[in-house]
C-alpha cells in the first residue's frame, strides 16, 4: 500500500493531503477522515506519515509480493533534528530501532537571501561562474575548470 | 465550465518542476536577476517533490576537487564508458566543473554529510558519491528555492507550454489547472525552465494489482520534461537510450551503498561468480573498446552498467536464478548492518517494509535480486533529454546556440531529466543544472531576446478548452454504462496507462520479452501507438484528481512515442542489458557512434530523425586514481 488511516486517531486536518507527493491522500467528504484513493499508485514514500502529527498514518506492504504481520513506524523531529524508525520483523525475531539526523541547522536559518547579496559585477557576469564561485569549487587559488586549464581539447577523428 | 482563469503575468522565470532541477533554478535565478520576477509551478508540494521527495541516502556526483580527489574530466570519462560512449561530454564537463559548489552549499544550508574522520574529507562509497543523511535533503533545498522565488504555486499540474505568437518558435511561458481547486492557470513569462521529471510507469512494471505503485523511480515522474517538450517542438536526443535497474527484488532498494561501501557482492543461485564468463561472449558483440575486464581490473574504468546487467539477465535465462547480493559477511559487522538499513530507510523505505514482512534478515539470508522494467530520464546513470546548448567556452560549434542548457525552442532551458546527454548528475548534478539554466536565462532577457512576446486569449482558451476536455468527455458519457468502467465512449487513465505500458512492454523491449525488440515489433507497435493516440482523445476524467492522471497519461504517451522512434531509428544493439535489436545484435561503431536527435512537428505530429557528431573533449588515457578513491 500502501498507506491506510488509523480512523480513531485522524482528525482529517489534511497535512497528509497537503505533502502527498503522488496526490492520493485525500480527505473522505463523509467521514472526514483521511484515506489512500489509489493504493497502486503509493510509493510507500512516507513523506504523509512523517506529516502526522497524530501518527495516524501507517503503511501496509504491497499485497501483491508483501504478507501481513509486520511494522515499520517512524518519528521526525523538526526540531530535534532526529528521525526515530522502528521496525518490526512478521515473525518477531528482529525489532530494531534506528536513529539518523535530517538537519544540522535549525530550518531555513542557514539558506542565504540573494536577493540581498550584492549583486554580481559585470566581470562575474561574463565569466561562466556561479553564485559562490570559485570559492565553493575549490580551496587553492585556481579558477573554474576549463578545457585548456586542465590540458584537453576537442580530441580529432569526431564520427558521424 | 465554472472553473476560473487566473493569469500570473510579467514573469521573467517560470521554473516548472520543483525537484533538485527547478530547486536549483528558482535558486541561482535570484542572484543573477535580482530585479526579476521569478515563479515556481509545481505539480505536488516542494517541500516533497520530485525523485528526491522521500530522501536520498547519498550524493551520487561529487567530484571533491578540493580534496585533490577528481577533475571534471575524470568523471567525463566514466560516463562516457558507462554509457557506451554516448554522451554530450561538453555538458558533462560544465556539470561536473560546477557541482561540487552545489554540495558545499547544500552542507552549508544543513544537510548532514558524513565525514573521513581521518582526512577530513567527505566519506565517499565509492569513487563519485559522499554518504549522507538525506532524509531531508528536499526540505532543505526547498527552503533556498522558497526564499528566491517570488511566489511558490504548489498543486499544479502543468499541461503545455504557451507558445509566442510574434516569433516562431519561442516560448511564452506555460498553462495547467490546480489540482485541488481546478482553477485554470496561466503563466505568462519571459523563459521558462523546464525541472519537470522523466518517465516511470511507461513500461509495465514487474510489481502488479496495489503494488503496482512499487516502481523504482516515482511513480509521479510522469514524463512531463519530455511530453512538455516534446509538444512545443524542442529537438531531443538520446530518448532510445533507457535504463533496466538491478536492485533487491520486488522492493527496488538500491544496491550502490551495498557494492561500494558494504563490499557486498552478487553471485547465482548455487553461489557461484557467474558475471565473468559472459563476458568473452559479449566482448564480440560490443568490442574491446568497450568491455575489457582485465583494463578495468588494472584502472578505475568500469565495467558498463548495462553489461553487467546483460550477465544478470543471461544467467536467469540459463537457469541458475535467482542472483543473490553476499550480504552475510558484511551484515555480522553492527556498524556495516546498520549503514545496511539506513541506506533503505533514508530513501527507498519500502524495501525495509519488505524484508520486514518477509522475515528476510541480510544478516542470515542473502538476499535476491532481479532486474527492473526500463525507465527513461536523464538524469541517473542515463542521458534521455532535450537536445540542448552547452557552455561557450567548451562546447563545438553543433553543440552550442548561445545559451547554456537552452532547448532548440528559444526561451525554453532544461535541466535535470529535461537536459539531455548528460547521464550520472543525479541529484546534485540536477540542481547544478538548474543553476546553469538560471543564469543563462537571466543573460537571454538581459539580452533583449525575450522583447515583444506575444500571447492572444485564442490560444489561451484554446488550451484552456483542450484540458478539460476529459471532464466533459465523462460527463456526456456517463450514463452509458451504470456504475461501471467499462464505457463504449471512453477509457479512463488507468485503462490507458495499462494499454500502454502493455504496448511499450511487448514492442518496445520491456522485462516481459527479455528486453528485446526489432524493426517489426517496433513498426507494430508504433501503429498501435498511433490508436492509442487517438483513444487518448477520449480519455475521460471523473474528478479533478483523473484530470492530472489523465495529463500525466498523455506526457507518458508522448515520451514513449520518442521512445519508439529512436529506439527504430538506432539501428544497432548499443546497450545490452538495457535492450536489445534482434535484427541489429551487434553495436556498431561504423554507422552508430552518434548521437541521435528528433523532432516532432507539433502541427502534424510528424517525426523527423537525425545523427548529430559525436565530440571527445578528454582524452582516453586515466590516471591511476589517488589512494583516496579507495
Amino acid at each position: 500500500m500502501p498507506t491506510f488511516v488509523y480512523m480513531t486517531r485522524c482528525d482529517g486536518c489534511g497535512e497528509c493531503v497537503d505533502i502527498c507527493p503522488s496526490d492520493i491522500m485525500h480527505i473522505d467528504k463523509t467521514l472526514r477522515r483521511a484515506y489512500n484513493i489509489e493504493p497502486n499508485m503509493c510509493w510507500e514514500c512516507y513523506s504523509c506519515v512523517k506529516a502526522c502529527p497524530h501518527h495516524a498514518i501507517d503503511v501496509r506492504g504491497y499485497a501483491d509480493f508483501a504478507p501481513l504481520g509486520h511494522s515499520v513506524r517512524v518519528i521526525r523531529d523538526e526540531e530535534k533534528g532526529t528521525i526515530a524508525w522502528r521496525i518490526k520483523f512478521r515473525n518477531g525475531k528482529k525489532d530494531m530501532e534506528l536513529l539518523a539526523p535530517i538537519t544540522t541547522k535549525p530550518w531555513g536559518s542557514a539558506t542565504p537571501d540573494l536577493a540581498k547579496v550584492p549583486a554580481p559585477s559585470k566581470e562575474m557576469r561574463d565569466s561562466q561562474l556561479l553564485f559562490n564561485e570559485p570559492k565553493y569549487i575549490r580551496m587553492d587559488d585556481g579558477g573554474l575548470h576549463t578545457l585548456q586549464s586542465n590540458g584537453l581539447e576537442i580530441k580529432k577523428g569526431v564520427q558521424y | 465550465m465554472s472553473y476560473q482563469t487566473i493569469i500570473e503575468d510579467d514573469i521573467d522565470i517560470l521554473v516548472v518542476g520543483a525537484g533538485l532541477g527547478g530547486t536549483g533554478a528558482a535558486f541561482e535565478a535570484r542572484y543573477w536577476g535580482q530585479d526579476k520576477k521569478i515563479v515556481i509551478a509545481e505539480k505536488a508540494n516542494i517541500m516533497r517533490s520530485g525523485a528526491v521527495a522521500q530522501g536520498l541516502y547519498a550524493i551520487n556526483c561529487y567530484m571533491g576537487t578540493r580534496f585533490g580527489e577528481n577533475n571534471p574530466e575524470d568523471h567525463v570519462r566514466y560516463a562516457r564508458i558507462d554509457l557506451m560512449g554516448m554522451v554530450r561530454e561538453d555538458l558533462l564537463f560544465d556539470m561536473a566543473r560546477h557541482v561540487d559548489s552545489a554540495v558545499h552549499n547544500f552542507e552549508e544550508w544543513g544537510l548532514p554529510i558524513m565525514r573521513n574522520e581521518k582526512k577530513g574529507s567527505f566519506l565517499r562509497e565509492g569513487r563519485w558519491q559522499i554518504m549522507i543523511h538525506g532524509e531531508s535533503y528536499k526540505p532543505i533545498v526547498a527552503e533556498a528555492a522558497k526564499k528566491s522565488a517570488d511566489k511558490v504555486f504548489n498543486r499544479i499540474c502543468v499541461t503545455h507550454l504557451l507558445m509566442d505568437e510574434s516569433k516562431e518558435n519561442r516560448v511564452a511561458g506555460a498553462v495547467g489547472f490546480n489540482v485541488r481547486t481546478g482553477n485554470y492557470h496561466v503563466f505568462k513569462s519571459k523563459t521558462v525552465i523546464c525541472g519537470a521529471g522523466g518517465a516511470s510507469n511507461i513500461f509495465k512494471p514487474r510489481s502488479v494489482g496495489e503494488g503496482a505503485g512499487r516502481v523504482w523511480y516515482a511513480p509521479w515522474s510522469s514524463g512531463s520534461a519530455y511530453g512538455l517538450m516534446i509538444q512545443a517542438g524542442a529537438k531531443m536526443t538520446q530518448m532510445e537510450n533507457r535504463i533496466v535497474l538491478a536492485r533487491f527484488k520486488d522492493g527496488y532498494g538500491p544496491v550502490g551503498a551495498y557494492f561500494l561501501h558494504l563490499k557486498t557482492y552478487t553471485q547465482n543461485a548455487y553461489g557461484e561468480e557467474y558475471e565473468s564468463k559472459w563476458f568473452p561472449e559479449l566482448q564480440k558483440m560490443v568490442g574491446k573498446e568497450y568491455l575489457d575486464p582485465e583494463v578495468s581490473h588494472r584502472t578505475h574504468r568500469p565495467i558498463p552498467t548495462c553489461l553487467r546487467n546483460h550477465a544478470i539477465i543471461s544467467e536467469v535465462n540459463a537457469g541458475r536464478g535467482p542472483i543473490h547480493m553476499v550480504t552475510m559477511e558484511a551484515f555480522q559487522d553492527p556498524h556495516l548492518e546498520e549503514i545496511g538499513w539506513h541506506n533503505f530507510l533514508g530513501m527507498t523505505v519500502g524495501q525495509a517494509v519488505l524484508w520486514a514482512a518477509t522475515d528476510v534478515d541480510p544478516k542470515y539470508e542473502n538476499p535476491e535480486l532481479t532486474t527492473s522494467e526500463p525507465y527513461v530520464m536523464g538524469s541517473h546513470a542515463t542521458g534521455c533529454g532535450a537536445w540542448v546548448s552547452g557552455p561557450e567556452d567548451v562546447s563545438p560549434p553543433e553543440y552550442f546556440w548561445g545559451y547554456n542548457r537552452m532547448t532548440t525552442v528559444e526561451g525554453l532551458f532544461g535541466a535535470g531529466d529535461a537536459a539531455g546527454g548528460t547521464p550520472h548528475a543525479f541529484s546534485s548534478g540536477s540542481f547544478t543544472e538548474g543553476r546553469l539554466a538560471a543564469k543563462a536565462a537571466c543573460k537571454y532577457i538581459d539580452d533583449g531576446k525575450a522583447a515583444g512576446i506575444r500571447v492572444s486569449d485564442a490560444q489561451i482558451n484554446r488550451r484552456k478548452e483542450e484540458i478539460y476536455k476529459p471532464l466533459e468527455t465523462y460527463s456526456v458519457y456517463k450514463n452509458e454504462v451504470v456504475a461501471g468502467s467499462v464505457n463504449p465512449n471512453f477509457i479512463n487513465p488507468r485503462q490507458g496507462l495499462d494499454r500502454l505500458q502493455k504496448l511499450m512492454d511487448e514492442y518496445c523491449g520491456g522485462f516481459g520479452v527479455n528486453y528485446m525488440t526489432n524493426d517489426k515489433l517496433l513498426n507494430i507497435g508504433l501503429k498501435k501507438m498511433f490508436i492509442l493516440g487517438q483513444d487518448l482523445e477520449k480519455v475521460a476524467a471523473s474528478d479533478i484528481h483523473e484530470l492530472l492522471r489523465a495529463w500525466e497519461l498523455k506526457h507518458r504517451f508522448l515520451t514513449s512515442e520518442s521512445v519508439f522512434q529512436h529506439t527504430l531509428f538506432r539501428k544497432e544493439t548499443r546497450w545490452p542489458g538495457y535492450y536489445y535489436r534482434g535484427d541489429a545484435m551487434k553495436l556498431d561503431d561504423e554507422n552508430w557512434h552518434v548521437l541521435t536527435v528528433s523532432r516532432r512537428d507539433p502541427k502534424t505530429g510528424e517525426y523527423t530523425m537525425e545523427k548529430a557528431p559525436l565530440y571527445h573533449l578528454v582524452g582516453d588515457v586515466e590516471k591511476a586514481p589517488p589512494e583516496s578513491h579507495h
